[in-house]
């Protein structure tokens, strides 16, 4: 049986990562269809068509999926499952939203955040903030999960598969869009960058961040913060590391000022490499990393920028 | 307007999680348990909706097992006017699963016709951020997730949303489902009199029966493991050597 991957589209534009990602760690259950889903979609559908491993591409334009609202979305994605026994999407915020609402109107759990997929029913997906990871096996005929994209690999591209329209489906029309404030930045997005940097309480202020800021741009970097960062008002939500934010792996996390809560160790602990600066040599976030160095953030980090 | 706040006993989030040696799942016996705090924000913003004179009623419920009486007792504390409980599993090592959670709340509101349901956005247990939406699902509701505000406005909600790009404010119909994330209020702390006034609030005690609802779960555990640890690290003594120790190690 296929695999229907439901691709994250952003106005128009394939976020090719995350779609990818997803496509490889599904691609071992059958054939992947992709859908894809937005008021444009056509680009992306014809981008998604290059991933290897992705045998067919369904598009669905209408203005009604402009800004992928839940109610319409899973009711297409609920219409199109009946001949599919895996029902997928990267676990994006736009996904996470869809595919628990997907999976209720077709009477099965949800499995959410999947790092591993054991067999056509068994998957592991880490609990309590990734304190534990649990393996389990599903007893639904059909399978509806969300893949935490930072611990795969992305498929490669190349492939040409088909291309089809696909009709859209009723619209439950209980929702409309009202705006969007969306952060424009040159920077490389958070769950892809080989390099973050990432603030937390320490940095003390939303202008004191500019240090945090000036490390990354320098290194190419992308900025996260911790909750603890954001919940102050010195970061913006979409900046969050942690259990019930964004999960990063880049090759280096570089933590600034940042304690190291559980909940924020959740969303960075599968860096490859992890450096942790902080005044606080008792600070938990020295558990987990590879180089740390305790000092004043504000000598240490304009110091680092200049030598790296 | 009737709010409904389905409220979750869980492991306290300070509390270090230890798996089990035999795998079944996380050591549960003897653990400090308290309110799901994503559940605590949804409990505040009810109550600051009747506080606002936007709501005339707030209830709590929880699903689970009868422990779960005190987390009631707490958002009781807070400010909500009645509670019910539904008893679903004997065993603290039982989770409900979402499905059969949304299936359970459904229940609730065919009886009591809430005008909004505000829920935390996930539990910190599972982790699986699911049952706002799938009660949407089953109530053909409109759903608002990650609420960062919440307005009402007529009989309409405006929800800006935490994406990731940024925030998304959108606007549905109500009855509809609200899931909050962190930044909608900062929950209050229940003041002594009012621990005591919660213990005379109405408390409802149900069954899965009641509803019709078969809770018997879809997932089966096959194991459960400590992640992977991490190699021990090294203090470096200065900015140079970490330099030096990053080229080395060619991530710079």
């Amino acid at each position: 049986m296929a695999v229907l991957l439901m691709a994250e589209i952003n106005d128009g534009a394939l976020s090719m990562d995350a779609t990818a990602k997803a496509v490889a760690a599904v691609s071992s259950l059958g054939d992947v269809h992709v859908l894809a889903v937005g008021a444009k979609a056509a680009d992306a559908a014809n981008e998604a068509a290059t991933i290897d491993g992705v045998a067919k591409v369904l598009v669905a334009e209408d203005a009604r999926y402009g800004h992928r609202l839940a109610e319409p979305t899973a009711a297409l994605v609920a219409k199109l499952a009946e001949g599919y026994d895996h029902i997928v999407a990267p676990a994006t915020t736009d996904a996470k939203n869809i595919l628990p609402r997907v999976a209720a109107l077709l009477d099965v759990m949800v499995l959410t955040d999947v790092t591993n997929v054991v067999d056509a029913d068994t998957f592991e997906r880490p609990i309590y903030a990734g304190n534990a990871m649990q393996t389990v096996k599903s007893k639904d005929a059909k399978k509806v999960l969300t893949i935490r994209t930072s611990t795969f690999d992305a498929a490669g591209t190349g492939g040409s598969a088909s291309v089809e329209t696909v009709d859209a489906a009723d619209d439950p029309a209980v929702s409309e869009w009202v705006e969007d404030k969306l952060a424009e930045s040159d920077r490389p997005e958070l769950t892809s960058a080989g390099i973050v940097v990432s603030g937390g309480r320490g940095v003390g202020s939303e202008e004191n961040f500019a240090v945090v800021e000036k490390l990354a741009d320098k290194l190419g970097a992308a900025v996260g913060a911790s909750r603890a960062a954001v919940d102050s008002g010195f970061a913006p939500n979409d900046w969050q590391v942690g259990q019930t934010g964004k999960v990063v792996a880049p090759d280096l996390y570089i933590a600034v000022g940042i304690s190291g809560a559980i909940q924020h160790l959740a969303g960075m602990k599968d860096s490859k490499v992890i450096v942790a600066i902080n005044k606080d040599e008792e600070a938990p976030i020295f558990q987990v990393a590879d180089y740390g160095l305790v000092g004043d953030l504000f000598e240490v980090v304009p110091e680092l920028t200049e030598k790296v | 307007m009737k709010v409904l706040v389905p409220v979750k006993r869980v492991i306290d989030y300070n509390v270090k999680v230890r798996v089990k040696s035999d795998g079944t799942g996380v050591d549960l016996a003897n653990v400090k348990m308290s309110m799901n705090p994503f559940d605590e924000i949804a409990v505040e913003e009810a109550i600051r909706l009747k506080e606002a004179g936007k709501a005339e009623e707030v209830i709590a419920v929880s699903i689970g097992v009868k422990q779960a009486q005190e987390t009631l007792r707490t958002a009781l504390a807070m400010g909500a006017d009645r509670a019910i409980l539904i008893v679903a599993a004997d065993d603290v090592h039982q989770d409900i699963e979402p499905l059969a959670v949304a299936k359970l709340l459904k229940g609730v509101i065919d009886a009591e016709e809430p005008g909004l349901v505000i829920a935390g956005k996930q539990a910190i247990d599972n982790d699986l951020n699911a049952t706002g939406q799938m009660l949407a699902a089953l109530t053909g509701w409109a759903q608002a997730t990650n609420a960062n505000t919440l307005d009402i406005d007529g009989d309409h909600a405006v929800v800006a949303r935490e994406v990731d790009g940024g925030l998304q404010t959108i606007k549905v119909k109500m009855p509809a489902i609200v899931t909050t994330d962190l930044r909608l209020n900062e929950p209050r702390y229940a003041s002594l009199p009012n621990i005591m006034k919660a213990k005379k609030k109405p408390l409802e005690e149900k069954t899965p029966e009641d509803y019709g609802v078969d809770v018997s779960p879809r997932l089966e555990v096959v194991k459960t493991a400590e992640p992977p640890e991490r190699a021990a690290g090294e203090m470096v003594p200065d900015v140079d050597t970490l330099v030096a120790k990053l080229k080395e190690k060619g991530v710079v």
